[in-house]
């Protein structure tokens, strides 16, 4: 990027990583999907392991993810992004393959194959975004919409008995023998964001050493989908997501 | 105080002022002007940046570079006291 050399005894340190490609993206104000997306690539950067990397992309607001991320990615249909990733590995076992799905991609749609990728311990990184509702389709409700969240289908909020309990599919899919490591992050501030980048470059360590399905959800914002503010969303978030989805590990490999 | 600044990409900036929360220095605002998509773009409002990198780092469009002071001098202030 042209504004990073140093400037008046002052020496840059923080830029944009080269992983990314220099496109706008196409995310609304706030996105928490542009925040996940630069995490994941400034591990690669500094892991020197861009060539190395392949990533599948969703069906949702992250499908042009091959615009902006710098690196070999395969575009999957919905729902089938663990299905392609198991494939890109298996016929590639020395790269790191990681998915990339939205909630209504991964939980919903997709459901069958994000088990079975995850019962049979794919050697492959998922990243799973859970923004409670379906964004790319203009805010439909998801299967891990919150009770009494209101989205386009659910105009009266969420309720049990047609609509059924949030999906805690993280949680399930952890039961699975073929789960390594399974986290819960967020990217609402500063420190979240560092402790999701640590889980993003231990889940890669473990992928080398061959472990078994890494995933990782990621608690974030759909400021147009929600219809809030980008900081509203963020402070929304941490006061109704995080009782339902506590973040931090939910399992973690026997030392 | 260690001193620092940013410099934001003002065309890929969209106004979510996640920075300016971020900002333990209170030092971020949306500009008056508008940039060609028609955000008002992050800029600092003060001087007491100190390059923490924490606008940066939450910025969903990484349109955020983050520049401190040299090492040398950080250390050379730090043996003093
Ligand atoms: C087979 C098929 N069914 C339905 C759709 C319509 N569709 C596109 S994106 C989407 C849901 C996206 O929601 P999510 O995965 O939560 O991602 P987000 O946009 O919130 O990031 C749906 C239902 C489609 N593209 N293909
Ligand atoms: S619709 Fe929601 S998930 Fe999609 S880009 Fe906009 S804020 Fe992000
Ligand atoms: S966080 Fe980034 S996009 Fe949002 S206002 Fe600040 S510089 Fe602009």
């Amino acid at each position: 990027m042209e504004t990073a050399t140093n400037i008046d005894g002052l020496e840059v340190v923080y830029a944009k990583p080269k992983t990314l490609t220099d496109t706008p993206t196409h995310y609304c104000p706030g996105c928490g999907h542009g925040v996940v997306h630069k995490i994941l690539m400034e591990v690669i950067e500094e892991m020197n392991i861009q060539e190395e990397t392949i990533g599948v992309a969703p069906v949702g607001c992250a499908v042009f993810a091959y615009d902006y991320m710098n690196i070999d990615m395969q575009e999957a249909a919905h729902g089938r992004a663990s299905a392609v990733a198991t494939g890109v590995k298996r016929v590639l076992p020395d790269k790191y393959v990681f998915s990339y799905q939205g909630d209504g991609d991964l939980a919903a749609i997709g459901t069958g194959e994000t088990i079975h990728t995850v019962n049979r311990g794919e050697n492959i990184l998922m990243l799973f975004i859970n923004n409670g509702i379906y964004g790319m389709t203009g805010g439909q409700m998801a299967p891990t919409s919150i009770l009494g969240m209101k989205t386009t289908t659910s105009p009266f909020g969420r309720e049990v008995a047609t609509m059924g309990n949030p999906l805690k599919i993280t949680e399930m899919l952890a039961q699975l023998p073929g789960a390594y490591y399974v986290s819960r992050h967020s990217v609402h501030n500063t420190a979240a964001v560092r402790k999701l980048k640590k889980a993003i470059s231990t889940s890669f360590k473990y992928q080398k050493e061959k472990k078994g399905t890494c995933f990782i959800e990621i608690v974030s914002n759909c400021p147009s989908g929600w219809k809030m503010t980008p900081v509203e969303s963020n402070e929304w978030l941490e006061k109704n997501m995080f009782p339902i989805y506590p973040l931090g590990d939910i399992k973690v490999p026997k030392s | 105080m260690i001193r620092g600044t940013i410099i934001v990409s003002i065309e890929i900036c969209k106004a979510c002022e996640l920075c300016v929360t971020a900002c333990p220095q209170d030092c971020l605002e949306l500009s008056a002007q508008l940039n060609s998509k028609g955000y008002r773009y992050a800029q600092l409002k003060n001087d007491s940046c100190t390059g923490c990198i924490n606008c940066a780092i939450v910025c969903p469009d990484s349109a955020i570079t983050v520049y401190r002071q040299k090492k040398e001098i950080k250390s050379a202030t730090q043996k003093i006291s």
